[in-house]
């Protein structure tokens, strides 16, 4: 692959992560003191002793004064970084190779978004630059139903079957919601409600369709050689991947819309990295972009945790269950939490993390930590054009 | 000839071969949007107003630009190898003042930089007045006419109004072949008040009816006589008499007046279009030549603050014109809008919008760079590879090569839909939309949006054309591009 990695070189020695929701009575500066004094004391430091900051920020942000002055940081420098819904993956991979390369002994990845003051309802982007008028007006919801009739046609999948694999796919996100209290939704969601719900874009309903929340997550990253310094329990950045589409796929005949090879490249990149080979029995949890229930399934795919054309089946078998044998958003994914754009990837950093620590809750703990990896996956854009991380932590070294 | 005189042939039968001076119609073509409104609706929703038949409706994506766009481009596609030296727009709603309308139609022809585009603004008269222009020029000319008819609810202009745009391609022989040669073009003009409207209304007011009949019926009479002078013909020699104006009853009166006691009525499209106003003559015309044979008389008779009357006579060249599309097949294939829907795209109700933020205003520098692929729906293609790009790039997705694009024109490409998308949350100034990715015949994809459909109808397979549009306005900046519509089954 092109890329050389950084494996076992850093780790993250403590993290923190604001309950998600409608959070009206707190604003993006009330989120970052949360999240980072969370992260600073679980790595039992202070703010002065960060070396350099990323801010991951996606809606509003222009610059590293949005974590400085809110946290009043002096002399410290900040990265603002954003790239679309992998901005918060992107403070920590920017993070960790500064850390790598020796130019910091400690920095700190910080995501916050705070999505609800925008007065409407889904995502807002912020001021698009200037522009010819003949851009899409889809929204992203209308752009994603359009893989579910793509995949159910290519492999034969009625459209009643299909319709029951994507609520499948909603239940188990809202089953693991439920058992999580940073999450949005807290609820589990019947079969029933799922399918009955009204629709919003092609055949996707509301609970095919992720929430809208405020929110905030932190990490505090070190060298791996100085890690013990900091916790018993640290986490080891193992793999680091970014891919950017060259948004071919909206222009390209060939593209079926059954899969995202950004995605793919990203994935393969990951694991070269990682050492990993078989996902599927390597990785011990995962947690992806479950924007909307197709790309979920889509993803199972182009990650390899089943063959092509066989990712619905494995759905209606539990395989990606709570207490299945490769579980997906433990946590109760983008579809419990919201995506508050610039905290969901540290966010889904932050259940790699309590899970490889055994710190997750009795009632959400998964059944194969002992695999020691976990990954965890962003994609921003729509399908034929996007960016997509994918990130694998393990809870030891080599 | 001179280009500022009227030049007509004292002798309308001479022989045509050796003579340049003729001028006449090398194509014509009528565009009547998709939607329909019965008019027995209005009644039905206030107790008052409407009537029987139907009236055509302008999409909320249409305009008189978009309209006129659709009608030239049919023009020019029933016209094989002929260029336009000149675009006359003629309409009574115009997008824009100020700013030229004429511009964007031609942008959306691709016509060339030294082909001027100009307006002819604000009056019914106005589209007449181009076509005759035109018709004593010495340019090879398009003249585009087009309307929105509005009106009150229950109103008279309401229900008998209609939306339309027609196009014809003027010319002399060296032009291109006529298929109907002018025989006169005669006047009648003077001042009275008779219908009028404020700039900004949506409303025309009227003075009482029979004021306008007993100015218009003398006026008319006479125009016509000097009409038929010129030609040097007597009005029995008319086949087809085509009398137009918003003043049915005053258009009425004269047609029995006139002693063209051997011509059958044009069809005025009253019962299934409406009167489209400045439109109205050249698409009534178009109807008529649809169906003429060689050697007829054509009397076009309009009535606006005045009376214009152009005499044609048909040439052998009509007996194989087939039109691009028919105006008679486009009436049959219209589909009924909701009497609801029709007062909320005239912005007689405001309904709800979509709780999503309204688009911004498009960047006239933006829109300035991108002009070929805005206006004119023009793509580039890899000369090696022959990959197709949608919107056009500089480097190819396919080998990368940079700067070795041919121009793409795809406008009149047709393509087949993949697959659709009913997006019922996007923000749409008429939710909710449908979006569908398109492969193009010959190569090229893209997700358009669709229109002139209903989502729901929509198949994968189906086959679909290009047609100009306007996708929403913001700071009074018309923002035009282009959409998708199924093609429609041939008449």
């Amino acid at each position: 692959m092109a890329s050389n990695g950084i494996r076992d070189k850093v780790a993250i020695v403590g993290m923190g992560c604001t309950p998600f929701g409608e959070h009206w009575d707190k604003g993006p500066d009330d989120l970052v003191i949360e999240s980072t004094t969370e992260a600073l004391a679980a790595a039992g430091i202070s703010k002065a002793d960060v070396d350099a900051f990323w801010l991951g920020t996606a809606m509003g942000a222009s610059s590293g004064l949005t974590l400085s002055r809110p946290l009043q940081l002096v002399g410290k420098p900040v990265t603002h970084v954003i790239n679309h819904c992998a901005t918060g993956s992107e403070s920590i991979r920017n993070a960790s190779y500064a850390v790598a390369s020796g130019a910091f002994d400690v920095a700190m990845a910080v995501g916050v978004e705070k999505v609800k003051d925008s007065g409407y309802q889904g995502l807002v982007g912020a001021g698009r630059p200037p522009h010819d008028g003949t851009g899409r007006t889809l929204t992203a919801a209308a752009m994603f139903a359009m893989c579910a009739p793509a995949y159910g046609k290519k492999y034969g999948v009625a459209d009643e079957q299909m319709r029951e694999v994507l609520a499948r796919i909603a239940w188990k996100n809202h089953y693991n919601g439920a058992r999580n209290t940073r999450a949005q939704f807290r609820r589990e969601v019947s079969m029933e409600t799922i399918c009955g719900a009204p629709l919003m874009a092609g055949g996707l309903g509301v609970y095919d369709c992720s929430g809208v929340a405020d929110g905030s997550a932190a990490a505090i990253i070190v060298r791996a050689e100085d890690a013990h310094n900091y916790t018993d329990k640290p986490i080891y950045i193992k793999a680091l991947a970014l891919v950017a589409g060259n948004c071919s796929g909206n222009a390209d005949p060939d593209y079926d819309y059954t899969n995202f090879p950004e995605i793919v490249m990203a994935g393969a990149d990951a694991y070269a990295q990682a050492g990993v080979s078989d996902p599927r029995s390597q990785l011990a949890m995962a947690e992806v972009h479950d924007c909307f229930t197709p790309a979920e399934l889509l993803i199972y795919e182009d990650l390899g945790f089943a063959e092509r054309g066989a990712a619905w089946k494995e759905v209606l078998d539990g395989t990606f269950d709570l207490l299945g044998d490769l579980p997906v958003n433990p946590d109760g994914g983008l579809k419990s939490f919201g995506h508050p754009v610039g905290a969901s990837g540290v966010r889904m950093a932050f259940e790699a993390y309590l899970q490889l620590r055994g710190e997750a809750p009795p009632e959400r703990t998964i059944a194969h930590a002992d695999r020691g990896l976990a990954l965890t996956h962003n994609l921003g854009g729509y399908p034929g054009e996007m960016v997509s991380f994918v990130g694998i932590y393990g809870n030891e070294l080599g | 000839m001179s280009g500022t005189t009227a030049t007509f042939p004292s002798d309308p039968l001479r022989d045509a071969d050796d003579d340049d001076q003729r001028r006449g119609i090398i194509s014509v073509a009528g565009y009547v949007p998709y939607r329909r409104l019965d008019r027995s609706a209005i009644h039905a929703t206030f107790g008052s107003g409407g009537g029987r038949g139907t009236r055509s409706v302008a999409g909320y994506d249409e305009d008189t630009t978009t309209m006129g766009v659709e009608a030239a481009r049919l023009a020019l596609r029933s016209a094989a190898g002929v260029s336009a030296s000149q675009v006359l727009f003629a309409t009574a709603s115009p997008a824009y003042l100020d700013k030229t309308n004429a511009t964007t139609i031609h942008a959306a022809l691709r016509l060339d930089e030294d082909v001027p585009a100009l307006d002819f603004g604000g009056a019914l008269r106005s589209g007449v007045g181009a076509l005759r222009t035109a018709l004593q020029g010495n340019d090879t000319a398009l003249v585009v006419a087009s309307d929105t008819r509005t009106g009150l609810p229950t109103s008279s202009d309401e229900a008998n109004g209609g939306d339309g745009a027609a196009a014809v391609l003027v010319g002399g022989p060296t032009s291109g072949p006529l298929i109907a040669e002018c025989l006169a073009a005669a006047s009648a003009t003077e001042e009275f008040i008779e219908r009028w409207r404020a700039p900004g209304s949506t409303r025309s007011k009227q003075w009482e009816e029979r004021f306008g009949e007993t100015k218009y019926v003398p006026l008319g009479t006479r125009a016509f006589k000097a009409a038929l002078g010129q030609a040097g013909i007597e009005a029995a020699a008319v086949d087809v008499l085509a009398v137009c104006g918003m003043h049915a009853r005053a258009a009425k009166a004269l047609a029995a007046k006139l002693g063209a006691t051997n011509a059958a009525a044009a069809d005025d499209l009253s019962a299934t279009v409406g009167n489209t106003g400045t439109a109205h003559a050249a698409l009534v015309l178009a109807r008529a030549l649809e169906s003429a044979q060689p050697g007829q008389v054509i009397a076009l008779v309009v009535l606006a603050d005045g009376v214009e009357v152009l005499l044609f006579r048909t040439t052998d060249a009509v007996a194989t014109y087939r039109p691009a599309r028919a105006v008679a097949d486009q009436i049959a294939g219209g589909a009924a809008i909701a009497y609801g829907k029709f007062l909320s795209w005239k912005g007689a109700v405001t309904v709800e919008p979509p709780r999503r933020p309204e688009p911004d205003r498009i960047s006239a520098s933006v829109a300035g760079r991108t002009e070929d692929w805005k206006y004119g729906f023009v793509g580039s293609k890899d000369r090696s590879t022959g990959a197709l790009h949608l919107p056009p790039a500089r480097v190819s997705r396919d080998g990368g090569a940079l700067d070795e694009m041919d121009a793409a024109p795809m406008a009149d490409v047709e393509g087949t839909i993949q697959i659709i998308t009913i997006d019922r949350i996007a923000y749409s100034p008429s939710p909710p939309i449908t979006f569908a990715i398109v492969d193009f015949d010959g190569g090229g994809r893209l997700p358009v949006e669709m229109t002139d459909c209903d989502g729901d109808a929509l198949r994968i397979g189906d086959r679909v054309e290009m047609t100009f549009r306007k996708l929403f306005t913001a700071d009074d900046i018309h923002n035009y591009f282009w959409k998708a519509r199924p093609v429609p089954s041939e008449g």
